[in-house]
């Protein structure tokens, strides 16, 4: 698994040649990377952009606003939920619980980096940074 | 608050590194035990006498568990600290790990000490990056300052800690399925038996116990199990880290006795927002039943009290719901997650979930059919109890919930096409 971390944190997503290099690498059959590759959601099977920001809207989140701050970052970035910005910049994604309801609504870039207690003002500062 | 056992130091600067959790003694409960040479069964029978439950949301006493062990095998053993909380409304264990990571690897290295274990590993969630980054500069300091390691303290006791980062499936929380994924293969639960005591980790026996509750351990041995127990009340020894969420003011993480009424805890967290009435309260993460206000509002928060309430503790994971909360909606985001995180092994959870979510979505959309509550009913009683693991249970309890306490605004929903709230 942290194989196939450090693979895409390379490359951004894990097309089937890396993983072919990581199965080989590790003596294990290429299926069964394949496997583990599919499994988990934070592995990307498919190309995304530069910045993946993954916003959770599960139930602690959505009542502390995270519908809110979904509809603003897709009318503000121009894409829905599973899209990639036209300049490759952006990919949205809707998460699943990330275990840090208290600072809620919240999202993660890249799988590592987690901004809470958002309010669109601070969503459109950290986009901007990230511009 | 004057008693906590995890949180006591988290409002020192850098509460996080070695010089702190040294500052409050830390780390002499495992000097004192490995020097000492304190007996395994007496540790275990401080465990016992403490009523410690397992904090990950089965409860199960630590002390017996641990029994559980065979002390006397020779060949190599495991212990396992599961930081891998994904249940909507849990975040505890990620404050532990960020602001007392010492204290867990002490406890674990007394636990492994006990059980006659040499390595282990702390599975952590896959989202909380930075978190499990800290983790690993904190096992460093440990390594360097030889808390771990061979020869501990000069003796012949040696325990090696690993971490392990996951990478997104709520299904790891479940032991066997988190042994699979260390093992590096998809996370599916294994048949229980046999238990991870005889066949766990790469076919070895293992113990897996929650973040909390291994953060627990060293409070016990250096004040004795009677010290932690009257923390709590009887069976429900020690504190209670609860994670507080939703309609609140103040959510976030509270350290408190066992048994403490559920009214001060709202009052920690600053009351409902806005002014707002309470609706309904999710006591121990999203897989319990709901409980409307009125019934919360006389409970005490410990294993027992919610139980008799129709309810569960689980992890501690309060998620607090105004006057405003649609319940058929507040479902349909639940049922979806079940459905999302099934591992897909067994077909009751499989299947099952899918029809929860697609039911309870067509009510929330003004597409329920009359007899959508007996099929509910139907699907979760075809669910519970018959899946190798809880997911299934967990994905059919709080329908359940919702249908007894909140019958009526599903029948409004399916009536009327739109929502009561």
């Amino acid at each position: 698994m942290a194989a196939l971390r450090i693979a895409q944190d390379e490359l951004g997503w894990l097309s089937t040649e890396l993983m072919d290099f990581v199965a080989n690498y590790l003596c294990m059959a290429p299926v069964a990377v394949y496997e583990v590759a599919s499994f988990y959601n934070m592995y990307e099977m498919h190309p995304v952009g530069k910045y993946k920001i993954t916003v959770c809207t599960n139930l602690s989140c959505t009542l502390m606003g995270a519908e809110g701050i979904a509809e603003h970052m897709k009318k503000k970035l121009g894409i829905d939920f599973g899209e990639t910005t036209g300049d490759g910049r952006f990919t949205l994604k809707e998460g699943e619980c990330m275990g840090a309801c208290g600072e809620g609504p919240l999202f993660l870039v890249n799988n590592k980096r987690m901004c809470g207690s958002l309010s669109p003002e601070k969503v459109d500062q950290i986009l901007a940074e990230l511009e | 608050m004057a008693n906590e056992v995890i949180f006591h130091s988290i409002h020192q600067p850098e509460s996080w590194k070695l010089s702190s959790y040294l500052s409050t003694g830390g780390y002499e409960t495992l000097k004192k035990v490995v020097m000492e040479k304190m007996s395994p069964e007496e540790i275990i029978n401080q465990v016992k006498i403490s009523a410690l439950r397992g904090r990950g949301g089965a409860g199960f006493p630590t002390g017996l568990k641990w029994s559980f062990m065979p002390r006397h095998f020779q060949g190599d053993k495991y212990i396992v600290c599961n930081t891998d909380e994904g249940e909507p409304g849990t975040f505890k264990d990620r404050d532990i790990i960020r602001y007392n990571p010492h204290q867990l690897i002490e406890g674990m290295a007394i636990a492994a000490y006990t059980m006659g274990v040499k390595v282990g590993y702390n599975y952590i969630h896959g989202e909380i990056w930075e978190s499990y980054e800290r983790f690993e500069e904190a096992l460093e300091e440990a390594r360097v300052a030889g808390f771990l390691g061979d020869n501990l303290f000069g003796s012949d006791f040696s325990f090696n800690l690993h971490a392990h980062h996951g990478y997104g499936a709520y299904i790891c929380g479940e032991e066997t399925a988190l042994l699979e994924s260390i093992e590096g293969r998809k996370g599916q639960p294994r048949f229980k038996p046999p238990f991870p005591a005889s066949f766990g980790l790469y076919g070895k026996p293992t113990t897996i116990n929650n973040t909390e509750t291994f953060a627990s351990i060293p409070y016990i041995i250096r004040n004795g199990g009677q010290k932690f127990l009257e923390l709590g009340k009887p069976n429900n020894g020690g504190t209670k880290i609860f994670s507080v969420s939703g309609h609140v003011n103040k959510p976030g993480n509270f350290e408190i006795g066992m048994g403490t009424p559920f009214s001060e805890l709202l009052e920690m967290a600053g009351g409902v927002r806005n002014g707002h009435k309470l609706k309904a309260v999710i006591p121990g993460g999203s897989s319990v039943p709901v409980l409307p206000a009125e019934i919360i509002m006389d409970c005490t928060m410990d294993y027992d009290s919610l139980s008799k309430a129709g309810s569960m503790l689980g992890a501690g994971s309060v998620i607090v719901m105004d006057e405003t909360v649609c319940m058929v909606k507040a479902l349909e985001r639940l049922s979806y997650f079940y459905f999302e995180e099934s591992c897909g092994q067994c077909t009751p959870c499989r299947e099952g979930t899918g029809w929860l979510y697609r039911i309870v979505h067509r009510i929330e959309h003004g597409k329920g059919k009359p007899e959508d509550l007996a099929l509910l009913d139907s699907v979760t009683s075809n669910i519970m109890g018959r899946t190798i693991c809880a997911l299934g249970d967990a994905a059919a309890m709080p329908v359940q919930g919702m249908l007894k306490h909140y019958r009526n605004e599903f029948e409004y929903h399916i009536e009327h096409k739109k929502c009561m709230v």
